[in-house]
């Protein structure tokens, strides 16, 4: 699985309040909410993101509350995949079982400048500027959520 | 090799020699809650996996707790999804009015020592008080639990925190907890598990390690996590010797190691709006208040109403003061009227309100108007949790919240 695309920086703490406001949720459609992603920080940046960009973030990206629509917008977006150096708990699984791949890593987010271009190859390694970092492999069973485009899709699969 | 509390706990429900911090598991999971806000999504999810049966029906607890009293006409549609998943599927543990999931899910007894458990709350975190390894997760997870029994988990890192000596008069386990949030942060401890242990920590009451597991999660804890002694056998109402010994080896591999002496821990409060702006109370003494809140799952039980019916009897609440009370569980609230508590409580003005989340989840039963302050006993002071976003939430003790009542300002409890 290879992932390639224009990368979008964004900081620390980024919480699901940032994500998508509070007052965007009781929206009846993810498509809907989508324009206002990350509208309290950079109300541009959803317009501006294309399918397949990468999203590239410090700490603690999706801290705050567990609201599913977080992780949902995101892949609704169509976002490549979030590199983060880490990532809050329960937006973790969340975005996992959303479908949406998630890549810790401590040391590309302080190397890359937004609007160039970054490859993941899951499991692999990390291309950036001709340099390759090692990339640890997800394991198996969150690897097969993510391929099946969500854990609904991989339970559905299972009980067919 | 030597483990920590939680390692000991997934190593012997997996039924392996051995596991490490970050290993990524498949555990199998012996009880989960599912609570009334969420009940509708995992039902839907449910369906839409494509399970036919609950994987173990006995294994499912379902608890209106959220909208108990129902306080707009919408609420009932989740009471009736809710009773009607339940009789599709065989749920026969169902609590529609008995109080908050995190004090029944223990009160009832539907959590053991050892057990791993799930919840769709991220307070869920408060049965590691009793030496359960605990969590919330979302309605999607949940919905694949009840269908396949299991969870991945990653194996988290510990921090191993030691509490001893005596507490001062007046400093209690709401002191303790919140004086951690603040020094690790809301996310000192996200991802991992925080241990638990030290002479205080032995000598609290199973309702005070509660207090202490439930509060882990505002700095971002996985888990919490008590070595069950004998008061949790009591609890519990099971033998000394048939409990599990979940002990964290000295010399296991703690993440980080933090010690505590209880002579120098004072009341402390969570201050606008975040829990980890921890300040002494001696800090805040005289600030204006309109409301008090002594319950939720933090800190309505009746150790708390006790403390609180110490201070306030033959007193009463200052006369601008609204002063409300919510017992944890029904159980709780009959305890409370049998041993006069409640009597005090309401001479001194106390509102009672029925056992449930309303107030602390902001939906009903006291909520704030623009501008106001008040003092709470609950476990979240975020923007417009209780009201308008210009309330001001300090969260604090039962004996902090009942002499700043009396006061009508944030006051310390007399010694």
């Amino acid at each position: 699985m290879v992932i390639k695309g224009k990368i979008w920086i964004l900081g620390d703490n980024i919480d699901t309040d940032i994500i998508i406001p509070t007052e965007y949720l009781a929206m009846k459609r993810i498509e809907e909410m989508k324009k206002y992603a990350f509208s309290p920080l950079r109300p541009e940046l959803a317009e501006l993101i294309a399918p397949g960009d990468i999203i590239v973030a410090g700490r603690n990206f999706g801290c705050g509350s567990s609201r599913e629509q977080a992780p949902e917008i995101i892949k609704e977006l169509k976002i490549g995949c979030v590199i983060a150096k880490s990532f809050a708990r329960i937006f973790y699984r969340n975005a996992i079982n959303n479908g949406l791949l998630l890549i810790e890593h401590s040391l590309i987010p302080d190397l890359i400048s937004e609007g160039e271009y970054i490859a993941a190859v899951i499991g692999e390694y990390i291309e950036y500027k001709e340099a390759k970092y090692d990339l640890a492999p997800l394991p198996p069973n969150l690897m097969e959520i993510i391929e099946a485009g969500g854990l609904v899709a991989a339970m559905k699969n299972k009980n067919i | 090799m030597k483990h920590t509390s939680i390692e000991k706990i997934i190593i012997n429900n997996l039924k392996r020699d051995n596991i490490q911090a970050n290993d990524i598991v498949t555990v199998n999971v012996d009880r989960v809650m599912i609570h009334d806000i969420f009940i509708p999504f995992v039902a839907e999810k449910f369906e839409e996996m494509g399970f036919s049966k609950i994987w173990d029906p006995s294994k499912a607890v379902l608890i209106y707790d959220h909208l108990v009293p129902a306080s707009s006409v919408e609420d009932i549609r989740h009471f009736k999804i809710g009773d009607s998943f339940a009789d599709k599927y065989e749920i026969k543990n169902i609590h529609r009015s008995d109080g908050i999931c995190h004090q029944l899910m223990l009160e009832a007894h539907y959590v053991k020592p050892g057990d791993v458990v799930f919840g769709t709350d991220s307070h869920t975190t408060t049965y590691g008080s009793i030496g359960a390894f605990s969590s919330g997760v979302g309605y999607t997870e949940m919905a694949a639990i009840l269908g396949t029994g299991q969870l991945w988990v990653k194996v988290p890192e510990t921090v191993r925190v030691t509490v001893n000596g005596k507490l001062p008069d007046n400093v209690t386990a709401k002191d303790i907890v919140l004086r951690l949030i603040g020094d690790l942060g809301a996310d000192g401890a996200n991802y991992k598990a925080l241990e638990f242990t030290g002479s205080t920590i032995f000598d609290l009451s199973i309702a005070s390690r509660m207090t202490i597991a439930n509060m882990s999660v505002e700095a971002g804890a996985k888990a919490a996590i008590f070595e069950p002694d004998e008061k949790t056998a009591e609890y519990c109402g099971i033998l000394f010797e048939d409990l599990p010994k979940i002990s964290g080896d000295r010399d296991a591999d703690y993440v980080n190691e933090i010690h505590y002496n209880a002579e120098e821990i004072v009341p402390v409060m969570a201050c606008p709006s975040s829990v980890d702006n921890i300040k002494p109370v001696a800090e805040l003494e005289g600030i204006p208040i309109d409301q008090v809140f002594i319950g939720s799952c933090t800190n309505g039980r009746l150790e708390d109403l006790t403390v609180a019916a110490d201070i306030l009897k033959g007193k009463k609440a200052a006369d601008h003061v609204r002063l409300i009370v919510t017992p944890a569980s029904r159980e709780i609230y009959k305890q409370a009227a049998r041993s006069g508590i409640l009597n005090t409580l309401i001479s001194a003005g106390a509102i009672i309100t029925h056992p449930g989340c309303g107030l602390c989840c902001g939906r009903a039963g006291g909520i704030l108007s623009e501008g106001e302050r008040i003092v709470a006993t609950n476990n979240r002071n975020f923007l417009g949790r209780m009201g308008p976003a210009s309330v001001d939430i300090y969260l604090g003790s039962p004996a902090v919240a009942a002499a700043s009542a009396i006061e009508g300002k944030i006051a310390l409890p007399k010694p």
